[in-house]
């Protein structure tokens, strides 16, 4: 049999990657973004300590690079236990949601009550509960924030299994355990990778709020402690430096979790697929 | 007369919405045979499939294995191709196996057999959804008779696919059963392929679902394109229409 077209297409180099469309269009929206603002500061003639300069924040980054850098790396510490934490628990309670109905139906609405509960107003009380261990506490926090992404996306991806490969499966006779490996749980990859893209950002944001509620000092102080204190003592570019940071991190969780994405996905679901043109 | 393999004796089928998809049928399927059920849409042929699988129960009547060893040996393929999407062509035909606990060094010659009879050679390493339609199907197949069934069930499995490669696929599956000499129940909306394929077509009939008439194809195996072509592949179609009319009421299809 003849082949009429290549059946793995080449992968498209970094270059051409970073060059495409989808890059460029967006770093011209940023570089734009700064124009305005570098000239709406100088125009208006606002003080340092009610709007930088972006050239400022960058020059007080620089600056201030280690003792930010240090602090990045507590908050990124916290966001990441956090996250594994959130990705772990998320499977097995999607897991044990689809073993039994009952199990769903009488747990998950305290999974969205923990979802819907402002993190702000629950924060100190952790704080203090467990304040023998603060990493722990913001650890909590920052999990309550990103769990449910994980919960609500696996279980429903769990659900979705096609019904004809339900039949087949049925057919082969197979246990409940082959069925969850061979069938459910790669028909929930993709729903389950949704939802860590969210689950990333949100065990990030899920820290800082910790941090702010719980404004430990010290040595192991996050990033959110910068902010905070930066703010507190008019030091706004600083502040700005901070922000910066978190966002970048913030940028390139993402970045790195939509590469994971695709890259599990590539070979077989629509949304890892390139168009062929 | 074939030994009969399994016999369905005043099989009714009720959803459980009340709809009933069979009544009082009566079938009986002979060990060897290519037994088609021919039908529109709705006349209870796929329910029929999904009793034999054991899928789901009949609500009356007996279903019953006259070869009970055949009841392990079953294979079913389905109307869409069913495959695994984030499986290669290889892995997904080896899945049967590997639910059986087979190892993979045993799996292996199995699995290259199976490609090899549905001419897949050269597309191991593909995602299904790199293949067409036909070849979709032809991974379909491989699954179903890599674990070398006794029974082999199929639900319209040429219902999506264009004419040209419908009738390659008829070709190819005329030759293996001929070859391996399965148990085959085949579903289908096509006369021709029914007339072409079967030694035996049963015709159903809607509202209820029934068995409406049965026809013997007799016509020696390998059956040719000159078949397809002759006097008598007319008139065994033009039967088949007429007892489907019967079976429609006062709708005529013609």
């Amino acid at each position: 049999m003849s082949r009429s077209r290549p059946m793995f297409p080449a992968r498209r180099s970094l270059i051409q990657r970073i060059v495409s469309p989808d890059v460029l269009a967006p770093l011209g929206v940023g570089v734009l973004f700064l124009l305005a603002w570098d000239a709406f500061v100088q125009i208006s003639g606002l003080p340092p300590y009610l709007l930088p300069r972006p050239g400022l924040v960058l020059q007080t980054l620089i600056d201030n690079w280690n003792e930010l850098f240090a602090s990045l790396m507590v908050t990124l510490q916290i966001t990441v236990v956090a996250f594994l934490a959130a990705a772990i628990s998320g499977v097995g309670i999607s897991v044990l949601f689809t073993v039994n109905k009952w199990i769903e139906r009488s747990l998950f609405p305290y999974a969205v009550i923990l979802q819907t509960t402002p993190l702000v107003a629950i924060a100190p009380l952790i704080v203090i509960w467990l304040k023998e261990n603060t990493f722990g506490a913001l650890v909590l926090c920052a999990w309550i924030a990103a769990f449910f992404p994980v919960v609500a996306n696996t279980t429903l991806g769990l659900n979705s299994v096609d019904r004809n490969l339900n039949n087949l499966f049925k057919l082969y006779n197979t246990n409940p355990w082959q069925r969850l490996i061979y069938l459910r749980l790669p028909s929930a990859l993709p729903y389950f990778l949704g939802g860590l893209r969210i689950s990333g950002g949100l065990s990030l944001i899920g820290a800082v709020v910790a941090e702010f509620v719980a404004g430990t000092g010290g040595a192991k102080s996050g990033i959110a402690y910068q902010i905070l204190i930066s703010s507190y003592n008019l030091q706004i570019p600083k502040m700005f430096a901070a922000l910066l940071m978190v966002t970048s991190l913030g940028i390139l969780i993402f970045i790195g979790l939509s590469a994971l994405s695709d890259r599990l996905l590539r070979d077989w679901h629509e949304s890892a697929i390139k168009p062929e043109s | 007369m074939l030994q009969p393999a399994i016999t369905l004796s005043h099989v009714t089928k009720v959803f459980s919405t009340g709809t009933i998809a069979l009544q009082d049928v009566s079938l009986t399927v002979g060990d060897g045979e290519f037994l088609s059920l021919v039908g529109p849409s709705g006349c209870g042929k796929s329910t029929i499939l999904s009793l034999i699988a054991g899928l789901s129960l009949p609500t009356q009547g007996d279903l019953c294995w006259q070869i009970p060893e055949y009841r392990q040996e079953l294979a079913f393929v389905f109307q869409d191709a069913a495959l695994l999407p984030w499986s290669t062509v290889k892995e997904n035909i080896r899945l049967p196996l590997k639910l059986a606990g087979i190892s993979r060094a045993e799996s292996d010659q199995l699995v290259d057999e199976a490609i090899e009879l549905v001419g897949l050679t050269g597309f191991e390493k593909a995602f299904p959804r790199q293949l067409s339609g036909g070849m979709r199907m032809r991974a379909s197949i491989a699954r179903a008779i890599v674990t070398q069934p006794k029974v082999l069930l199929m639900d319209e499995p040429f219902g999506a696919l264009d004419e040209i490669t419908r009738n390659k696929l008829n070709e190819d599956v005329m030759q293996l059963w001929h070859q391996k000499r399965w148990t085959v129940i085949f579903v289908t909306h096509n006369i021709y392929e029914a007339v072409y394929l079967s030694t035996r077509v049963a015709v159903m009939g809607v509202n209820p679902g029934r068995i409406v008439d049965e026809l013997q194809i007799d016509e020696p195996y390998p059956r040719s394109e000159a078949f397809r072509q002759s006097a008598q592949f007319g008139q065994y179609r033009h039967r088949l229409a007429t007892a489907l009319a019967t079976g429609m009421g006062s709708v005529s299809i013609l």
